[in-house]
């Protein structure tokens, strides 16, 4: 099978695709998020009947797996369900769950529903998009944050919710948020020193 | 679970557990619901596991983890049976006392219990709690004594005897008929009568047909579904089953949102355990009827909770919506006959086959039979999922279950109906909640969201809120839907800015009429309601906003500026500190001032200020 790099059509997503961010900032992703193994999309593929309606629940799969959908994953998959590569982008591009682009280490999610937003969610959201600086959906440059808006997580009871790497943090207020964003920062920036002590040694 | 060749056999498992389950002095249930889950549940349950063991109580108490209880304001929630002893916001280090005090002995923890915030008294169990007693909770009980990745508890508590009957006693024609007669009608939003939908499907040509549940619930600031697919997925099973049988449907699928993990995983359970008893599969219980489920997975689009987009998006393509001229029950699924109801309408069905369309029919009113569950959020002091039979007024679900407003907040609306409803005042508060009036007001039940809204809340900022939403799901495929929307968000925007004019509110109605009449779906056509209703009722919010370039509530940024109360202020320095943006200037003890060129209104000084100095202008 052909895994060359395939030339997508434009689109929201298709102009960052992972192999055109700087070395510098890949680096200091997960190793799942550096480079997608191909084998894994293989595993994910051979789990499923080879079907056109399996493609949602591949690019699900795809999206756990690795943070995002790369670009030679959807080749993979165009091939393995009988699918033109064009449909497997214009589902992967439709739907909210899948990023085309990879994602931060650490995700932040605030929840925008009606019963988050009425409980002041809007300013949980401008102040963690205006602390990092980005635009809903964008990773800061050092590839630490990505900033992602969920319409609701049918915990409406706790809101403001945010959730961050799964963890669901309840009635949020911007000070705490971004306290929780500093001390994430503090505990990267203490397993890199570590890790550079570890160098040296 | 053993593989279950007859009905007999069911009997017989069922039988057995009755007989384990007296052996079991106490039940120990702790609620593992998702809501009760981020405030951490699951250390409850873990501490709750080793108490036992300490205490050497581990084989004479059941320890269960179940659904939502529905009261996820309280969580993490513990209820100690028998008696029913309701504990709330327990910490794993609470859990030891518990155990020690009313597992081993029939004592009560009292710092642990609920109090009732209007008397002051103490409520043990949650027959006493006002928020449980103004209920009538016929599906959401069930979640409170079946841990919904054990079988073996929906089984104990009558589980799949519903489906018995339907194959060992009644023709698919019956089951239909019973249906019918019940009154059911579809809990998603449509309120279409199951039973008809059931019999046109029954009756379309083809030979392979599908019956399909919708838990795509896309509404923000609703979770029924995933409280009723959560916590008892094999109601939901069991209903479809006995649909299977009276459509002629072989296979099933359940549709459900991936933003909800656990009911994903809950339905996967599910399923493989019915599949392994015999419930799910071929020649089920040896009657000859076969029928199987696959779940399937949304992946984050709100247009695919509208049937026709739901059954592209399963076949794999985006979830685009078609023209209905041909309903779904006719060429749906792979262009055969397809059968979709939402999760609720579904876990309603064994109860009604197995009490018949009478009881069920006894509950409700003239149009909209039974009860219905509906979570109640936002503003209100008891938030959670509630369940109220159809006719209650607004104003009994909002003060005697939700106990009215917050810290002594003025409550004005209820906005129902998500996206496609609208919001509703006080002075419709007496209003029974059924399908027909709620239509009649402007709103709609849909599938049965209810935040409450405060003084706090600003009516143009909800519709300004709901036209960002729903432009950003319009799938696009129709003019009136996708540049509709994007042109009232414009004219709204420019309200909430400051830059209405009078001529803005005619233009509103007139791009909302249109975008209703002509829009393809069933939720373009709805899109305007949130506009729509909060022009007709909260026209004067709009007109302040417009003419005072001013936002009564507080919201509208645009609008406001925060200011410091210099009578109020003490000098703390509190929110100098806090204030991330350097806006805040002043000597310790001496009024502080907030410079309005620097403050970006985020509101950390507000929250942080223990003397209520900041005021927003």
């Amino acid at each position: 099978m052909s895994v060359e790099q395939p030339t997508l059509p434009g689109g929201k997503g298709a102009k960052a695709s992972c192999d055109s961010r700087p070395r510098l900032t890949a680096e200091r992703r997960n190793t799942h998020q550096r480079t997608m193994p191909m084998d894994a999309v293989l595993q994910i593929l051979e789990r499923r009947e080879p079907a056109p309606h399996q493609l949602i629940e591949v690019l699900l799969d795809i999206q756990d797996e690795c943070g995002h959908i790369p670009q030679a994953a959807m080749i993979l998959v165009a091939e393995h369900l009988k699918l033109p590569l064009i449909e497997v982008f214009r589902v992967a591009s439709f739907y909210k769950a899948f990023a085309l682009t990879p994602r931060g280490r650490h995700i932040i999610t605030v929840c925008v529903g009606t019963a988050c937003h009425v409980r002041g969610s809007p300013r949980m959201l401008d102040e963690v998009l205006g602390f990092l600086g980005l635009e809903p959906g964008q990773t800061t440059e050092d590839g630490l944050f990505t900033v992602e808006c969920v319409n609701c997580l049918g915990c409406c009871a706790l809101g403001p919710v945010i959730v961050l790497d799964g963890e669901y943090h309840d009635h949020m207020t911007p000070a705490k948020l971004r306290k929780l964003i500093q001390s994430v920062r503090e505990a990267e920036k203490e397993v890199l020193t570590h890790a550079e002590a570890g160098v040296r040694c | 679970m053993q593989k279950l060749g007859c009905v007999a056999e069911l009997d017989g498992v069922r039988e057995e557990l009755a007989v384990e389950r007296q052996a079991a002095r106490k039940v120990v249930t702790v609620c593992g619901g998702t809501g009760c889950r981020a405030p951490g549940c699951m250390p409850v349950v873990e501490a709750a596991r080793r108490q036992l063991e300490r205490q050497g109580l581990t084989d004479s108490t059941r320890l269960r983890v179940t659904g939502c209880h529905g009261f996820c304001e309280q969580g993490p929630i513990v209820v100690v049976d028998p008696g029913g002893l309701f504990y709330r916001h327990v910490d794993p280090e609470d859990v030891g006392e518990i155990i020690a005090v009313s597992v081993a002995r029939d004592g009560a923890v009292e710092r642990l219990l609920y109090v009732d915030p209007v008397e002051g008294k103490v409520r043990p169990t949650e027959s006493d709690i006002p928020f449980y007693v103004a209920q009538d909770r016929v599906l959401l009980d069930q979640n409170r004594v079946v841990d919904p990745c054990a079988i073996e508890d929906y089984i104990a508590i009558g589980g799949y005897t519903a489906l018995v009957k339907v194959l060992t006693g009644m023709t698919p024609e019956s089951v239909i008929e019973e249906v019918k007669a019940s009154g059911l009608r579809g809990r998603g939003g449509g309120g279409f009568p199951t039973g008809r939908k059931w019999e046109l499907c029954r009756a379309a040509h083809g030979t392979e047909r599908f019956v399909i549940c919708n838990a795509d619930e896309g509404d923000p600031g609703a979770f029924m579904d995933q409280g009723i697919l959560e916590g008892n997925p094999h109601s939901v099973l069991e209903g479809m089953l006995i649909g299977a049988y009276a459509i002629g449907a072989r296979r099933g699928y359940v549709y459900v949102r991936h933003e909800y993990p656990l009911a994903v995983h809950h339905a996967h359970v599910a399923v493989a355990e019915a599949q392994e008893a015999g419930l799910l599969g071929d020649n089920i219980l040896g009657t000859g009827f076969s029928f199987d489920v696959r779940i399937a997975r949304g992946a984050g689009a709100f247009i695919c909770g509208e049937s026709t987009a739901l059954m592209a998006s399963l076949e794999g393509g985006v979830g685009e919506p078609r023209p209905k001229d041909v309903h779904t029950v006719e060429e749906g699924l792979w262009r055969r006959p397809s059968n979709l109801n939402n999760v609720e309408t579904w876990a309603n069905v064994p109860r009604i086959v197995n009490n018949g369309a009478a009881w069920f029919a006894a509950k409700g009113t003239e149009g909209s039979k039974g009860t219905k569950v509906f979570s109640l959020t936002g503003q209100v002091k008891n938030t959670g999922l509630i369940e109220v039979a159809m006719g209650t007024s607004l104003r009994t679900i909002v003060y005697d279950i939700g106990g009215g407003g917050v810290n002594g907040h003025r409550i004005k609306a209820v906005q129902t109906g998500g996206p496609s409803g609208g919001c509703l005042p006080v002075e419709c508060f007496d209003l029974p909640v059924d399908f027909d009036t709620l239509a009649e007001a402007g709103s709609m039940v849909g599938s049965g969201g209810m935040v409450v809204m405060d003084e706090r809340t600003c009516m143009v900022d909800v519709a300004q809120y709901f036209l960002r939403f729903l432009q950003d799901e319009s799938c696009g495929k129709c003019v009136p839907c996708r540049l509709g929307i994007a042109r009232m968000l414009e004219v709204v925007t420019d309200i909430a800015e400051g830059r209405g004019t009078e001529e803005d509110l005619a233009l509103l109605e007139d791009v909302a009429e249109t975008v209703a009449e002509t829009s393809l779906c069933a939720l373009g056509k709805t899109a305007p309601n949130p506009v729509l209703s909060t022009l007709r009722y909260f026209r004067s919010e709009y007109g302040t906003h417009i003419r005072e370039k001013r936002c009564p509530a507080g919201v509208c940024r645009a609008l406001v500026r925060y200011e410091i109360d210099a009578e109020k202020c003490t000098g703390c320095g509190v929110c100098l500190r806090a204030c991330p943006h350097e806006a805040i200037a002043g000597e310790r003890k001496q009024a502080h001032v907030i410079s309005a060129g620097v403050c970006v209104k985020c509101g950390i000084c507000r929250d942080e200020c223990k003397f209520d100095a900041v005021a927003i202008l």
